[in-house]
């Protein structure tokens, strides 16, 4: 939570203000009982009337005040905690957007949906809340007892006693209820999943005959979730009958006290019940602050779980700054190099890549194939800097890409992820993402080449038709189409398809690589693929198998050389011999 | 009227599952109202005993000792009879909850699987889940909130009343003030909060878009337009939230400046009653403590009708669940499948999801034992829908589908599918361990067999790199399984087993050609002498079929091998070469 807190720097103001405020309420508050004393002491004992209409007057006007203070509290609160939510959230989105792969990987998407989103709200009001009640409270249970004191220093020590032995009660009961009722949502999550669980297999379940054992499975659970919340129940049914004890007991004693000091002549009629309507405010206010502590665990762990975010350093950073770097101009140098490059995920884990080497010429089109799981798409995010290399270097035109500016490193390479992604809005507006100042005749070029042209100009609404979220209204291959145009319209040196042309049929697939090709100033392409007809005619395959290079060179050498190559093409394609061929 | 019907029929239910705990009911709510009357009589003591407190001197200890006894047992009676209302409460809470919960999961396992593919699982879940939570809090708690409510209004109207009938009729006028107050602000607020839930909508859709898709954002570089635009939503939800949070925490106070006009009013009447001599000061005590207490079985009271028609609400949702009609259920007789050869005949069968929509149409296929059948076809011709039928996921609309010469519906459910193998496209693990899933068609299956079957479906290697290999934990996601890796668990499941018959839908189009080249030698082992149907889109696997099966809008258009197909140059032909050739 500390760190969160620099984000209510801009609302010092508020922040003090507001339980400033709530304070001076409190102790307005807290002056009642003392005119109702009064009340009964003078106006009551003497007849006074004008005397009683009086103090009903200050009554009131001490609700008026008291009303102004708490208004102007909560707005400094409201303001403050909301201004804090809005700064936080943007620092926080902000902060995920630096996240490389590895980050985005490990934490996952949903988890850092559930930060933005329903985390912060709960911090929010967990901080609206404190700035509210958590001064005020303490605030009126031990001013309650000063002024207590104030009337009478003897029954007020019926206080000292019975403050502390309610907090006993109240907070005992918390601390040991809070770890019992997270072992009853542990109890419920499992009852939970085993519900989802028997909904998503219905069909294996039934399928394998086990429905019996998932009854028993399911009973069992349920019955340790029933016992759990029965042992739980058994404790905090205690919270109010207990608390009701004390503060009437606390009464009892205050009047015995009370009657004492009276007859002593040390305290009058009016001043008892003072005495006792100040031990009732008391109750109340220990119950709110009970409540409030619930809610600000709740708020807290929520800010944990949003600091250990912030806490994650994106991996991939920059080295210099822009305005230092050159790009270096030589021409005869190859495009990319890959120097005995080896990728580990996990610290600890077995390298995913190893001793990988090679080179690229400008221009130049890559196939690289293998099974799933090889690292073929490893293997191409380490040239956009997606994931650093843990061994080895990857240069493009000579220079280390970790030299590189990620912003100028990232404009020389266009991916179309395996993935395809469409963004909502309209087709034009997610192929400018690859070029905001593109025309529509280079957009509609870059559609005629992905072999999207046909299908958008049928749409109604041509370029301008709508994409809804995730591009749900296009089918896969479409959707494909689309990624590979966007990709396209930022026309940059390296073009890689990682597997984006999955869904194409073959001869479609066959003719966007033609026109790629025959583009102008054509690309360095790597073509990531399961399917050897999409590599067929690249000028080098690269095949990798569990994350090591198999084979590299053209189709003819490593049908003759690499075992893999050979075992992958014919698992597509029928071995020469046999009565029919296909394939070529 | 109707909507009351339901709600009527609902309370109906709700009473069917409280009537085993009826006696804690009827205790629960005895003790309520008694724990409420004497929690009002409390104050009218202490009334008593202040009064016999004048001043110095004339301090009747004799009768404040009384009464204060008197106090004294009574707070330790209430304070025990809440105790009890709280343990009986909870009981009932808990074991109806429980109950339903029961029935509820009970009635999942023999739903038609029509209802479970029709309805969103996440809503079936909150059912189960949130709805029983809610309604069990709601509608029992609330029952024991209302009654205490109820009780402490009534109790304290006739103890005012008793005291003084103006300060009464005067409290009596001047608290629903508060209530409108509340009512007023609540009303006022509500389209702030809707704009305020709207534009948080709006944000989370960004975010989810953003970054959902992150990897694409930073490939185009797109992260400084992305923020702009989240800040730009992200400053107005600020101003609608800062106005929804202020105005509605305004609600509080104003309702006790309420209530402190309340207050000082009842002082007000109460000193000049007392000052006729009319009531006593510990009556006036009295009164304030009242005014104090009497507003808030309103505010409760109004929360709870709104949570017990919440609750009501909830309870129906979840009765339609359990009401919901189980699939039919077995003859007292049915038939249980032993010694399967493998000989399936499908007669006139006729299917269809959706009365509107015709789908199989008098299909008739006859499989000998040991057959290997492929379905090959475009996608939604049915060839899915045939495995519903074959294990009885779905039942014919017309026709009948016999298994060793017996109609599948005199069959048990059980002795059916478990005779069947079963591999699906969307692969689906349990919680629990490797070993755990591997094991469902055979708990009793040794490690040594789990192990020879993960071997033979190339599952072995990959398991044994898993940090704890077969005892490694796979959450529901499967987490860190890729979608392959999950496929291959499913097969060695089927493998380990080895059923008579095998339904093969998809099983490997998420594992890479060269490693379902040396699955399908596996597979080609176990489906030696059992009778297989295969739906593919491989060449490699339909190809050894005994009989491919081309299905076009539901019904099968040809049949034959794989040369006889190719050679008739029909629709199997032209499928063949859009699919499998360049």
């Amino acid at each position: 939570m500390k760190k969160l807190l620099i984000y209510l720097k801009d609302y010092k103001k508020e922040t003090i203000l507001a339980p400033i405020f709530k304070m001076l309420e409190a102790s307005f508050e807290l002056f009642i009982p003392l005119v109702v004393a009064a009340i009964i002491d003078i106006g009551i004992a003497s007849g006074d009337k004008t005397y009683i209409i009086k103090m009903c007057g200050i009554m009131v006007a001490l609700g008026i005040i008291g009303l102004v203070c708490s208004i102007t509290a909560q707005f400094f609160a409201a303001k403050a905690a909301v201004g804090f939510a809005t700064k936080l959230r943007h620092a926080l989105f902000a902060h995920i957007q630096k996240f490389s792969f590895t980050e985005i990987d490990t934490i996952g998407t949903s988890t850092m949906i559930t930060r933005m989103t329903s985390d912060i709200n709960q911090v929010q009001s967990g901080v609206n809340l404190v700035l509210r009640l958590f001064l005020r409270s303490p605030f009126i249970v031990f001013g309650a007892m000063i002024m207590a004191f104030t009337v009478d220093i003897k029954s007020a020590f019926t206080f000292v006693v019975a403050i502390p032995l309610l907090s006993i009660v109240v907070f005992g009961i918390m601390l040991v209820s809070i770890p019992l009722y997270k072992k009853v949502q542990g109890a419920l999550d499992k009852v939970l999943a085993s519900t989802r669980e028997n909904l998503t297999g219905a069909r294996v379940i039934r399928a394998f005959g086990i429905e019996e054992t998932e009854k028993k499975q399911f009973a069992e659970d349920n019955r340790l979730l029933l016992k759990l919340q029965q042992h739980v129940g058994k404790i905090s049914a205690l919270m109010n009958p207990v608390t009701y004890i004390i503060i009437n007991g606390a009464t009892i004693v205050l009047i015995w006290l009370g009657g004492l000091q009276v007859d002593a002549g040390i305290i009058t009629q009016g001043e008892v019940v003072a005495l006792v309507n100040y031990m009732s405010q008391i109750l109340v206010e220990l119950i709110k602050l009970a409540n409030l502590i619930i809610t600000v665990t709740k708020a807290l762990a929520c800010a944990n779980r949003i600091e250990t975010v912030f806490e994650m350093e994106p991996s991939i950073t920059e080295k210099l700054p822009d305005a230092n770097f050159k790009e270096n101009k030589e021409k005869n140098v190859p495009q990319i190099i890959f120097e005995n490059v080896g990728l580990t995920y996990q610290q600890g884990a077995d390298e995913s890549l190893s001793d990988i080497s090679f080179t690229v010429k400008k221009g130049e089109t890559v196939g690289v194939i293998g099974g799933t799981g090889s690292g073929k798409t490893s293997l191409v995010h380490l040239i956009p800097r997606f994931y650093d290399a843990t061994r080895g270097k990857v240069f493009i035109d000579g220079i280390d890409v970790k030299d590189y500016p990620l912003k100028t490193l990232r404009n020389k390479v266009s991916v179309v992820l395996q993935k395809s992604v469409l963004f909502s809005g309209t087709i034009r507006e997610n192929l400018l993402w690859g070029n905001e100042d593109a025309t529509v005749e280079q957009l509609m070029e870059a559609l005629r080449i992905s072999q999207a042209k046909e299908f958008v100009e049928q749409k109604e609404d041509g370029i301008d038709s709508k994409v809804t979220q995730g591009g749900k209204n296009f089918s896969g291959g479409q959707k494909q189409r689309l990624a590979i145009a966007r990709a396209l319209v930022k026309k940059a040196e390296i073009l890689i398809m990682d597997d984006s042309a999955s869904a194409l049929d073959f001869a479609t697939d066959a003719s966007l690589r033609k026109a790629i090709r025959e583009m102008e100033n054509a690309p360095t392409v790597f073509i990531v693929s399961q399917r050897a007809a999409s590599v067929l005619y690249a000028d080098k395959i690269i095949v990798l198998d569990d994350g090591k290079v198999a084979g590299i060179g053209t189709h003819e050498e490593l049908l003759k050389t690499c075992q893999v190559y050979e075992e992958i093409y014919y698992s597509q394609y029928e071995r020469p011999g046999k009565e029919v061929k296909e394939g070529k | 009227m109707d909507k009351k019907k339901k709600q009527l029929q609902t309370l109906k239910e709700v009473l069917s599952y409280i009537k085993k705990y009826r006696i804690y009911m009827l205790l629960s709510v005895i003790l309520a109202a008694a724990s409420a009357l004497l929690t009002l009589y409390v104050p009218i003591l202490t009334g008593r005993a202040i009064d016999f407190i004048i001043e110095a001197g004339r301090v009747d200890f004799y009768g404040i000792k009384n009464i204060l006894i008197e106090a004294g047992i009574i707070i330790l009676i209430t304070a025990v009879l809440q105790w009890i209302m709280n343990v009986c409460n909870n009981k009932i809470t808990y074991h109806v909850v429980h109950d339903i919960r029961e029935e509820a999961f009970e009635k999942i396992e023999i739903l038609p699987l029509k209802y479970i593919d029709g309805k969103s699982h996440g809503e079936i879940v909150s059912r189960v889940i949130a709805d029983v939570d809610q309604f069990s809090e709601g509608l029992l708690m609330g029952f024991t909130q209302f009654f205490t409510g109820i009780t402490t209004i009534l109790g304290t109207l006739f103890f005012m009343f008793r005291l003084n009938v103006g300060i009464t009729i005067l409290v009596v006028c001047l608290t629903p003030i508060s209530l409108f107050v509340a009512s007023f602000i609540a009303k006022r607020t509500f389209s702030m909060f809707k704009l305020q839930s709207e534009t948080r909508g709006e944000q989370t859709g960004l975010i989810e878009e953003m970054i959902g898709n992150q990897k694409v954002v930073q490939a185009y570089g797109q992260e400084e337009k992305v923020l702009k635009r989240f800040d730009e939503i992200n400053e107005r939800l600020e101003k609608c939230s800062l106005n929804a949070i202020f105005f509605s925490s305004l609600t509080n106070p104003c309702t006790r400046f309420v209530n402190g006009l309340v207050y000082a009013g009842v002082g007000f009447m109460g000193a000049l009653a007392a000052i006729h001599g009319k009531i006593t000061v510990g009556q006036l005590s009295c009164f304030l403590s009242y005014a104090n207490q009497y507003t808030k079985p309103f505010n409760e009271i109004s929360g709870v009708v709104t949570e017990l028609q919440n609750a009501l609400a909830c309870a129906g949702r979840i009765f339609e669940l359990i009401n919901e009609e189980p699939q039919t259920p077995e003859t007292e007789n049915a038939y249980v499948l032993k010694n399967v050869e493998g000989k399936v005949d499908l007669e006139d069968v006729c299917f269809s999801y959706d009365t509107s929509r015709k789908l199989i149409e008098h299909l008739n296929l006859s499989v000998k034992p040991g057959q290997r059948v492929a379905i090959v076809g475009p996608t939604g011709c049915g060839k899915t829908t045939i495995i519903n039928l074959l294990m009885r996921f779905y039942d014919v609309n017309k026709g009948s589908i016999k298994v060793e010469e017996k109609d599948i519906k005199n069959i048990t459910r059980k002795s059916l599918r478990t005779s069947y193998g079963m591999v699906l496209q969307e692969t689906w693990l349990k919680n629990g361990t490797i070993e755990e899933n591997l094991k469902i068609g055979k708990p009793k299956a040794s490690r040594e067999e789990v192990v020879e079957a993960a071997k033979a479906a190339h599952a072995h290697n990959f398991i044994k790199r898993l940090p704890k290999g077969y005892d490694t934990y796979i959450s529901e996601d499967g987490s860190g399984l890729s979608i392959g890796q999950k496929q291959l668990l499913c097969i060695a499941r089927v493998m380990l087993c080895l059923p008579p018959m095998l339904i093969l839908d998809e099983a490997t189009s998420s594992i890479d050609t060269r490693t379902e080249l040396k699955i399908q030698n596996a597979f080609a082992k176990m489906m030696k002498g059992r009778t297989s149907f295969i739906v593919a889109h491989r060449l490699s696997t339909i190809k050894e079929a005994d009989v491919i099966l081309v299905m076009k809008d539901g019904s099968i258009i040809e049949q034959g091998t794989h040369q006889e197909l190719l050679g008739e140059k029909g629709f199997y032909f032209n499928l063949y070469n859009s699919q499998f050739a360049i």
